[in-house]
């Protein structure tokens, strides 16, 4: 199987390696391949190769994926196989995306969670089957692959939009009963650079490997900063 | 920032847009009835002249156009040319009072007395 692998950081070209087929081939173990036996200075990043690490997501075949569960099978039904680094994101080399605007974007939208209790509290009781806890637990599984920020025009269109990942973040913390940072958690949210720039195109909802809804978690900051504004309105 | 400001342009869009989604309906559908014998201004002035009622409609449709347009128009210009700030949002503003002088202006035309 022929496959083009990109090489060289934004400036490069898509360099073409002979790769034996196998049954159950991944298109990770394809990169592992070229770069064990054809070419050891090909770069790419993986870790955990079972899907929970989100390091390994490149574009495959034009779309962002997670490639450590990605069968060759699936993608490459005729033959070709192209891979190149994440979109959306400078490339450090081969098909190493720098990810640190992406993480970086998650802190600015607020992600990181702020206790209103201390240890000498007792524990916060929450119900499973509360709606907030719900929103909370559609979301919580996601891996930071970055596949949705590859994949969401937004963010190409505007370089300080937060993207879906991040937002997605901020909404579980958003329903997280624990959480005391809310206020200026929508703030940061709020704007061009956050939800309401979301066009509700759902690509990202389309590409999440883990199938998790970003576009829902979009949808719920828009009605929290509308809640929000208005209590503000009535001050 | 303010939070609301830009959860205004928000709610301010998608409520024209629900007022546009009605206004478009009547419209074609009146546009689809009117045509049947042919469409001539006598006939759409006979309709329209002294009526409080399509005053009130055409009234409420421009209105939210020029608000919906301009609301649109400003995430374009910051979309596909990278144009964001005071400049755009004047000119996008400029927009939309113009979108409403003409349009009821037109309204004034066909509705008002000859």
């Amino acid at each position: 199987m022929d496959v083009k692998v990109w090489r060289g950081g934004a400036e490069g070209r898509f360099e073409t390696f002979d790769v034996p087929r196998q049954p159950s081939q991944t298109v990770l173990d394809v990169v592992t391949h070229i770069q064990r036996h054809l070419d050891p200075t090909l770069s790419y990043r993986f870790a955990c190769r079972v899907g929970m690490c989100g390091s390994c997501a490149m574009t495959v075949n034009g779309t962002p994926r997670w490639t450590c569960r990605t069968h060759v099978d699936r993608v490459a039904a005729d033959g070709r196989l192209e891979i190149g680094p994440l979109a959306n994101m400078p490339v450090v080399k081969d098909l190493v995306a720098d990810m640190s605007e992406f993480f970086d974007k998650w802190g600015r939208a607020k992600g990181q969670f702020k206790p209103s209790a201390t240890r000498a509290d007792d524990f916060a009781k929450i119900d499973p089957a509360s709606p907030a806890r719900r929103e909370a637990e559609a979301g919580i599984e996601c891996i930071g692959c970055g596949v949705c920020y590859a994949a969401c025009d937004v963010v190409s269109w505007n370089r300080s939009y937060l993207g879906p990942a991040a937002l997605n973040r901020a909404w579980t913390l958003v329903n997280d009963a624990r959480d005391s940072g809310q206020g200026e958690r929508l703030l940061a949210v709020a704007g061009d650079a956050g939800c309401h720039s979301c066009h509700t195109q759902m690509s990202c909802t389309e590409h999440c490997p883990k199938r998790l809804s970003p576009t829902r978690a979009i949808a719920g900051l828009k009605r929290a900063t509308w809640r929000l504004a208005l209590a503000e309105g009535e001050e | 920032m303010s939070l609301t400001r830009e959860v205004r342009f928000w709610v301010a869009q998608r409520a024209t847009a629900v007022i546009l989604a009605v206004c478009v309906v009547v419209h074609l559908a009146t546009i689809i009835y009117a045509v049947r014998g042919g469409l001539g201004a006598a006939e759409i002035l006979a309709r329209t002249r002294g009526s409080i009622a399509w005053g009130t409609f055409y009234t409420v449709f421009v209105l939210a156009a020029a608000v919906h347009g301009s609301i649109g128009l400003r995430t374009i210009a910051a979309e596909w040319l990278g144009w964001r700030g005071d400049t755009a949002e004047l000119a996008t503003t400029v927009v939309g009072v113009v979108l409403t002088l003409l349009g009821l202006r037109a309204v004034a035309a066909v509705v008002g007395a000859p």
